[in-house]
């Protein structure tokens, strides 16, 4: 304690590093965690890497493929659940709103082992299902993993973009029917664009979470980063190691997805644009 | 498949393990919540008055617990954590403990929780006018009155929103204790359903009790938001 009031009572004590100036204590914690990331590289039993390698890369593929299709397919739904709720028709809007509610209600895991298990057992029961070229693909794990993950998504999103679409300022839409352009039209040159861009801050956040759902697919046989290194807990008998790669797997991509997040944002058109040119 | 009947008699058979997993589910929540907040106190305080070491520290905290997968922590702190104590307890000579499932699940909630709402603490005390502060200390009130009397409870109107949403997202992680085994809410309905093979019948039954604290929930916090903004300025 002592010695950490020292260090912030000593304003000279600083570098400057690629024209930043750093701080001192920042460099004694660097070096702190330099020093135990050593001892973590040094001090345990790494071997196992040299076996395991080409599966720790096809599970980080798998988890991201995971991530990306959930993101993708789940976006597609958030949109037209965005705009159901934001129409006067009533079974429409309670459909959309009750989907919401119900996914955002429940937890994941459970709405996965419904999909995997439930599903899974009404198979038997359809004949068809089992003759058809897709039952392949139906045995495996992933197709649920993906879909509950993808219902997921959309439900979140969904209410983001209820938000979005519902803060467009009227004056815009109103505009694009003045000069004649048809809903679909409406839609999809002002209304989806700009309620995109309002959300895009947002969605990736939540894109970001939604990797941290990922390894929850490992639960119904998806061999993703998670399941392959429990694996490996399971057959070195280790109990640091695997799961100190495991997190750090899981921050690196993070770090990734939060340095791409920033990339996209910084290519929004006219971000925050002041009210009075929206509504004039 | 097998008529209503059925269904009736097989959700009464399995009740008493559901609901014993579904209260498992809720004190596990209200446990993790709660030490959730205190972390949330005390890494908001960190950041925000802390000195520089301590800032950056539970920045640090703060970044891990956004990346890492909940599901990941709790493994971490399942296996590796006791194993990692009870090496240090043994060289020091003394007896190794056991780790239940219910501790490592109220531990890893309230982890996971203090990250989220350290944010949102920090942002609630932001957003008190610094009038009022200026106004404590010219009355003469102490640091600790000031905490007591003006700093928790004017942070309360800004941060209920964020600080109910992370309870709702609390009751929904304990699910998460099924996959290392503990038999919560998740767990004893697969257990029900994969001996009975009525996975739908199951999973919506606990799908509903999950509903019902999320709705039982909102009613209390829309009580407890409008005793907050009494008095507060409406924004036109």
């Amino acid at each position: 304690m002592k010695q950490t009031r020292q260090i912030e009572t000593a304003p000279g004590f600083a570098i400057v590093l690629a024209g930043r100036r750093i701080p001192g204590h920042r460099l004694i914690l660097a070096v702190i965690f330099a020093v135990i990331l050593a001892m973590i590289v040094t001090g345990l039993d790494w071997g196992w890497l040299g076996r395991w390698w080409p599966e720790i890369i096809r599970g980080v593929v798998i988890s991201l493929l995971m991530l990306l299709g959930s993101v993708v397919l789940g976006f597609a739904l958030a949109v037209p659940l965005g705009l159901m709720q934001l129409s006067p028709n009533i079974v429409l809007n309670g459909a959309a709103r009750g989907f919401c509610t119900l996914i955002r209600g429940t937890p994941l895991l459970l709405q996965l082992w419904l999909i995997y298990f439930g599903l899974g057992s009404l198979f038997p029961h359809f004949p068809w299902i089992q003759e058809s070229i897709f039952f392949p693909i139906l045995r495996e794990g992933w197709p649920f993993g993906l879909l509950a993950l993808t219902l997921s998504f959309a439900a979140y999103e969904g209410e983001v973009m209820r938000g979005s679409f519902a803060s467009v300022p009227r004056g815009e839409l109103q505009a694009g029917k003045a000069i004649g352009l048809s809903g679909w039209q409406l839609l999809r040159r002002i209304w989806f664009p700009r309620a995109f861009y309002q959300a895009l801050p947002t969605l990736v956040g939540e894109t970001v979470l939604q990797l941290k759902s990922t390894p929850l697919v490992a639960t119904v046989t998806v061999i993703d980063i998670y399941a392959v290194l429990y694996q490996v807990r399971q057959e070195t008998l280790l109990t640091y190691e695997p799961l100190l790669l495991l997190a750090a797997v899981y921050i690196i991509l993070t770090g990734i997805l939060v340095l791409l997040g920033r990339q996209i944002e910084m290519r929004i058109p006219g971000r925050r644009p002041s009210p009075s040119a929206s509504s004039s | 498949m097998e008529g209503f009947g059925h269904s009736w008699l097989l959700l009464v058979e399995w009740s008493p393990p559901l609901l014993r997993g579904f209260l498992a589910s809720l004190q596990i929540a209200a446990l993790g919540y709660s030490l959730g907040l205190m972390i949330g106190l005390t890494g908001a305080f960190s950041k925000l008055y802390g000195n520089p070491v301590v800032r950056d520290l539970a920045e640090v905290y703060t970044t891990l617990i956004r990346a890492i997968p909940e599901l990941v922590l709790l493994l971490l702190l399942y296996f590796a954590g006791p194993a990692l104590i009870n090496q240090l307890l043994t060289h020091f000579g003394r007896v190794p403990i056991d780790i239940s499932g219910f501790a490592a699940g109220v531990l890893v909630i309230g982890i996971v929780q203090g990250g989220y709402s350290t944010e949102v603490i920090r942002g609630a005390i932001q957003a008190i006018p610094s009038g009022q502060f200026e106004a404590a200390r010219a009355i003469g009130l102490s640091r600790g009155q000031i905490l007591r009397r003006v700093t928790l409870p004017g942070m309360l109107p800004y941060g209920l929103a964020g600080l109910s949403n992370l309870w709702l997202i609390a009751t929904k992680d304990t699910a998460l204790l099924a996959v290392v085994g503990y038999t919560e809410l998740t767990l004893a309905t697969r257990q029900a359903a994969g001996a009975t093979r009525s996975f739908f019948l199951f999973y919506s039954a606990a799908g509903f009790l999950y509903l019902l604290a999320t709705f039982a929930s909102w009613m209390v916090i829309r009580r407890l938001q409008a005793r907050i903004d009494r008095g507060q300025e409406r924004s036109a």
